[in-house]
């Protein structure tokens, strides 16, 4: 009769050992999770493993561009074929809008010096490729192959031929995140081009459909209209287009209109992407300029003659810093 | 090699190779419907080889599978342990149901998962998933047969060539 009493006593103590350290790792992961999303832990332990996380997302990558590889090098000539006329064709097209766009901009240029208000009209801009890695299909985020080590920082505003794609929001050495416009966490403010009205478009999750809201009902917005960057909030460049409303109803409250739009950018199909440098001019006061004049050991025998060195540097109207900006921006 | 390390490297690289798949991506319409590899490959190993699992074991993996995702640490370390811990509480039952009962059985554990993720995500302030959030257990339970089968056919093969 040992024997059974033996054989069980180490089963129910097992179970009851096994409930005791499931609670505890159960305790632990709430305990990192609340933890990760209050301070951001993982970035930072993204951050120091990335020596081994990045050569993992390149692996997982690797079949995906095999495939690609394999279907480019199979497509047959006429296909190539076409596909060239077609490229021709569009280059063409977008040539002739170039050169459009110049006369415009030289234009433009003319009629700011005119207003003295100097502005900076190209853009500085990084070209880098998607790492093709699943991130969740409940976020819309794609992985991009620059990092840190190439001078990407949050906040880039990311876009590609067509429209904005998002923005970084995560950046490693090598690698980095961003968020796109569709993702049901992003908002980014925009401007019907057509009636001037203003608003913002949430990301509703699904990959094709970004949604306007909070629009009044007797509010000018109409299928078919293009919206683009507003430039408020000082995150986005005004401008660049975002996308085009394809339906318009009231909301759920019936208080407001919501309009839907089919984003700009071709989201799903990108391979390579633009990253924008030069942020928006910020929001807020400029800047305090860097002092000038006398160290502040001298500053105070010298008093009499000189200025104070703060006041001389940053002039209460705030004009000169700005244009201090733009140059170092133009000359970079 | 000997046959101990031999068995190591197998179970090893199927963790891996869970968490490679986990990010390889798929074409969007699919992309829903992908399995979640290393909650499969964990429950073949806590079923064969309890010795070698264990909570701590999956929390790990959890952990690294977080910091390759980058959603949220502990997330799937939470969902992995407490899949672990029932596997191995009922083991000895699913061990020797026939395979569709244990196809039955992942589902269940896979749709437990999905809830407990679900809970997560909403604590941490997500909106409410679609309809297709449902539809990753699904698959998963018409691949775990495969998974099963691979693994073990591997592993069978590697014994009869060390014997």
């Amino acid at each position: 009769m040992a024997l059974p009493h033996k054989e069980s006593s180490p089963i129910f103590a097992d179970a009851a050992a096994g409930t005791l350290r499931l609670m505890g790792y159960l305790a632990l992961a709430c305990a990192l999770m609340v933890l990760d999303h209050r301070n951001g832990w993982l970035h930072r332990a993204r951050y120091a493993a990335s020596v081994a996380i990045e050569p993992i997302y390149r692996a997982a990558a690797w079949p995906g561009e095999a495939v690609q590889n394999l279907r480019t090098a199979f497509t047959g000539h006429r296909d190539l074929v076409n596909e060239n006329q077609h490229l021709r064709e569009a280059l063409l097209l977008a040539q002739a809008r170039l050169n459009r766009m110049n006369a415009i901009a030289e234009q433009n240029t003319r009629l700011k010096q005119l207003l003295d208000t100097r502005r900076m009209l190209g853009m500085d801009v990084q070209l880098a490729r998607l790492i093709d890695v699943d991130l969740g299909p409940a976020r819309n985020r794609v992985m991009i192959d620059a990092g840190a080590k190439e001078g990407v920082h949050v906040g880039q505003v990311v876009i590609d031929a067509h429209g904005v794609m998002g923005q970084i929001v995560e950046v490693l050495p090598h690698t980095s995140v961003a968020l796109l416009i569709t993702d049901a966490n992003h908002s980014i403010p925009v401007v019907d081009e057509r009636s001037g009205l203003r608003g913002i478009a949430h990301g509703s999750g699904a990959p094709d459909r970004l949604i306007v809201s909070d629009i009044p009902l007797s509010a000018d917005v109409k299928v078919g209209d293009r919206i683009s960057t507003s430039g408020l909030g000082g995150r986005f460049p005004a401008g660049f287009p975002v996308g085009t409303i394809a339906k318009v109803g009231p909301d759920p409250s019936g208080m407001f209109a919501q309009a839907s739009a089919t984003p700009a950018a071709a989201l799903a199909r990108s391979g390579e992407v633009l990253l924008l440098r030069d942020q928006p001019e910020q929001v807020g006061p400029p800047k305090e300029a860097p002092l000038v004049g006398p160290p502040a050991t001298l500053a105070g025998s010298s008093n009499a003659t000189n200025p104070p060195p703060r006041e001389r540097a940053a002039p209460a109207g705030g004009g000169r810093p700005v244009a201090a900006q733009n140059d170092a921006v133009t000359q970079r | 090699m000997s046959k101990q390390r031999a068995q190591f490297w197998i179970f090893a690289g199927s963790i891996i190779l869970s968490l490679l798949l986990m990010l390889m991506p798929l074409p969007q319409t699919l992309a829903p419907l992908k399995p979640y590899w290393p909650a499969l490959v964990l429950i073949y190993w806590s079923l064969e080889a309890p010795e070698r699992t264990g909570i701590g074991l999956a929390f790990l993996v959890g952990l690294g599978a977080d910091l390759l995702d980058g959603a949220l640490l502990g997330e799937q370390a939470l969902r992995l342990a407490a899949l672990t811990f029932i596997v191995l509480r009922f083991r000895a039952r699913l061990r020797f149901f026939p395979m569709w009962q244990q196809a039955l059985a992942v589902l269940v554990l896979l749709l437990n998962d999905r809830i407990l993720l679900l809970v997560v995500r909403l604590f941490a302030g997500d909106p409410r998933p679609g309809a297709s959030f449902w539809l990753a257990p699904f698959t998963g339970t018409i691949a775990w047969p495969f998974v099963f089968l691979l693994i073990d056919d591997v592993r069978a093969r590697l014994r009869a060539k060390e014997t």
